[in-house]
């Protein structure tokens, strides 16, 4: 039986569906948030250890709650709500990024079956949730009534969209090999893709180009350094955060790690083989595809961590140049590229109709 | 459920449109309409269209109308100018939206159903194996491919005209070669000049 199946034996059919899934939900969306806390953690260890110094070692065993001392700090604070805010909408901007941040991990497949929603639509629902992503930012932006906060939104908004279209590209590169929109039919098609031994688009030497650009790509749409000028804290202060104190800074804190997280997890789906080992070689499957999902997103993070202790800031009109000029039409010509190939060797012939 | 899903994402479509149109704040306004485009992309989802709701949210949420709260947030907008010369046109449009309605409702009494030119005929849902998405790409790109390659160079154009529009050379500025900068080699700009006891560098 499944689990849905028992607790709608159990409850009837409408409270015991929604009991399930409400389950479900806390199931995927605990973990993510004491994930989050270990994440902030991890990227100060890994820049102390860069920079040569110690990073948190105070708080618990090896500084490990120190996250969640800063938490209880936050939680603490009082809320300041700026007199001349747009009181509504500053308030909805915090909750609004925390929510997407969220939201986005339901179609996210940790395992074979391990998902909440196997949308068929699942990359276009990511794709989807990241575009909404930045309102919650612009709108705190416009809503705190100051000019650092509203340089900063202007920013964002203008940099998260110019990324967004060539994410878009190469999320369809990426969809023609799978043929699929479904995240666990991509990580599937990835199964021996590669000589029929490497598991992962990325050791497809037409993806790997693809596979590079989705990664910085990713640092953008994070705003993550080297792309982190929404929120330039050497030229706006603290960018489109600056009103925000105590929770509804935490909100914004916190939904930023649960998408940094998110793009952790999503790089190794759609390129590293998602839960699949690298090698499709019998003994590897005994490790659980659970643990090797977990393994390939702690690898991801550690880069994510070790771009930001090393790149310098890019400049914004260099920013706006790397995504308009270089990005877009790089993309655009690869999908054209990869699609043909695919057309030239027959990979669609059997596809549901095809001609 | 379903019902209930239905009256939820209708109604807060219906009270979102009406707020566009009420609040004082543009900027409002543009935050209403987003919550309406996506109360949009849920009935899609009743239907059973989860692709076309996809796309609803991705080109109008996340796109066209981050453009509209980026251009309305930087509009200075005087209220009280624009409420004092409402209630001099107040006739004059009240007259055109007479017209209008009138007109509309004269086509929709004199319309009967069966009449028109047949384009193509409507199509049954996706066959059996094949997801909305499959069937929509496999319809679009096939049958339809004229109107939508129409539709595309229309696109086309309109952008081609928005980007000759609104595009000028700033005369007097000076741009940047990012080719140029980033050939510079030490060799070409970094030099050691001995300086003499009083004399300074010859540059």
């Amino acid at each position: 039986m499944t689990y849905t199946g028992w607790f709608v034996e159990q409850f009837g059919q409408g409270p015991g569906w929604f009991l399930a899934n409400l389950t479900l939900i806390l199931a995927i969306a605990f973990p993510v948030m004491v994930g989050v806390a270990l994440a902030v953690y991890a990227d100060r260890k890994i820049w102390a250890a860069m920079q040569m110094r110690r990073g948190p070692n105070v708080v618990g065993p090896f500084g490990l709650l120190q996250t969640f001392a800063d938490a209880a700090k936050l939680f603490l604070k009082e809320t300041i709500i700026p007199t001349g805010a747009s009181t509504g909408v500053f308030l909805l901007a915090p909750m609004i990024s925390f929510t997407l941040a969220l939201v986005v991990w339901a179609v996210m497949p940790f395992d074979a079956g391990l998902v909440l929603a196997d949308l068929n639509v699942g990359l276009l629902y990511v794709f989807a949730v990241s575009s909404m992503g930045v309102y919650g930012i612009i709108m705190s932006g416009w809503a705190s009534n100051s000019k650092y906060a509203f340089l900063g939104g202007l920013r964002s908004a203008a940099q998260m969209v110019s990324y967004e279209v060539s994410m878009g590209f190469i999320l369809v590169s990426v969809m023609m090999y799978a043929q699929s929109l479904n995240l666990s039919d991509i990580v599937m098609s990835q199964k021996g893709n590669v000589l029929g031994i490497l598991n992962g688009n990325i050791f497809n030497p037409l993806l790997f180009p693809m596979g590079i650009m989705f990664f910085i790509t990713a640092l953008a749409e994070t705003n993550r350094p080297p792309f982190d000028l929404p929120e330039a804290e050497a030229e706006l202060v603290a960018g489109y955060q600056v009103e925000y104190s105590s929770m509804s800074f935490a909100l914004f804190f916190l939904g930023e790690y649960a998408n940094i997280l998110f793009m952790c997890a999503l790089i190794p789906t759609l390129f590293l083989g998602g839960w699949l080992p690298p090698l499709d070689w019998a003994p590897l499957y005994l490790i659980p595809g659970f643990v090797w999902f977990l393994v390939k997103m702690a690898f991801m993070f550690f880069v994510f961590a070790w771009v930001k202790a090393t790149v310098p800031r890019y400049r914004y009109d260099q920013l706006m140049r790397l995504g308009w000029k270089v990005f877009l039409p790089l993309s655009l010509f690869w999908v054209i590229l990869v699609s043909g190939w695919l057309i030239f060797t027959g990979h669609f012939v059997a596809a549901p109709g095809a001609l | 459920m379903a019902a209930f899903a239905f009256y939820l994402f209708a109604g807060l479509l219906l009270t979102s449109g009406l707020m566009v149109i009420t609040t004082r704040n543009p900027v409002h306004s543009v935050l209403w309409l987003i919550l309406a485009f996506f109360n949009a992309a849920g009935l899609f989802i009743l239907l059973g269209a989860e692709f076309l709701a996809m796309l609803l949210v991705i080109v109008y949420v996340g796109a066209v109308a981050v453009l509209f709260l980026f251009v309305v947030m930087m509009l200075d907008i005087d209220f009280k100018a624009l409420q004092r010369g409402a209630l001099k046109n107040l006739p004059l449009g009240l007259a055109v939206s007479g017209v209008i309605l009138a007109e509309i409702l004269l086509v929709a009494m004199g319309w009967q159903p069966g009449q028109g030119v047949i384009v193509h005929e409507a199509l049954a849902g996706p066959p059996e194996g094949m997801t909305n998405t499959q069937w929509i790409g496999s319809q679009l790109y096939t049958r339809y491919f004229f109107v939508f390659s129409m539709s595309g160079l229309l696109l086309l154009a309109s952008m081609i005209g928005a980007i000759v529009l609104t595009h000028r050379r700033r005369i007097g500025n000076r741009r940047q070669d990012i080719g140029a900068q980033v050939a510079r080699t030490p060799a070409g700009t970094l030099g050691v000049g001995k300086a003499g006891l009083g004399q300074g560098v010859e540059l």
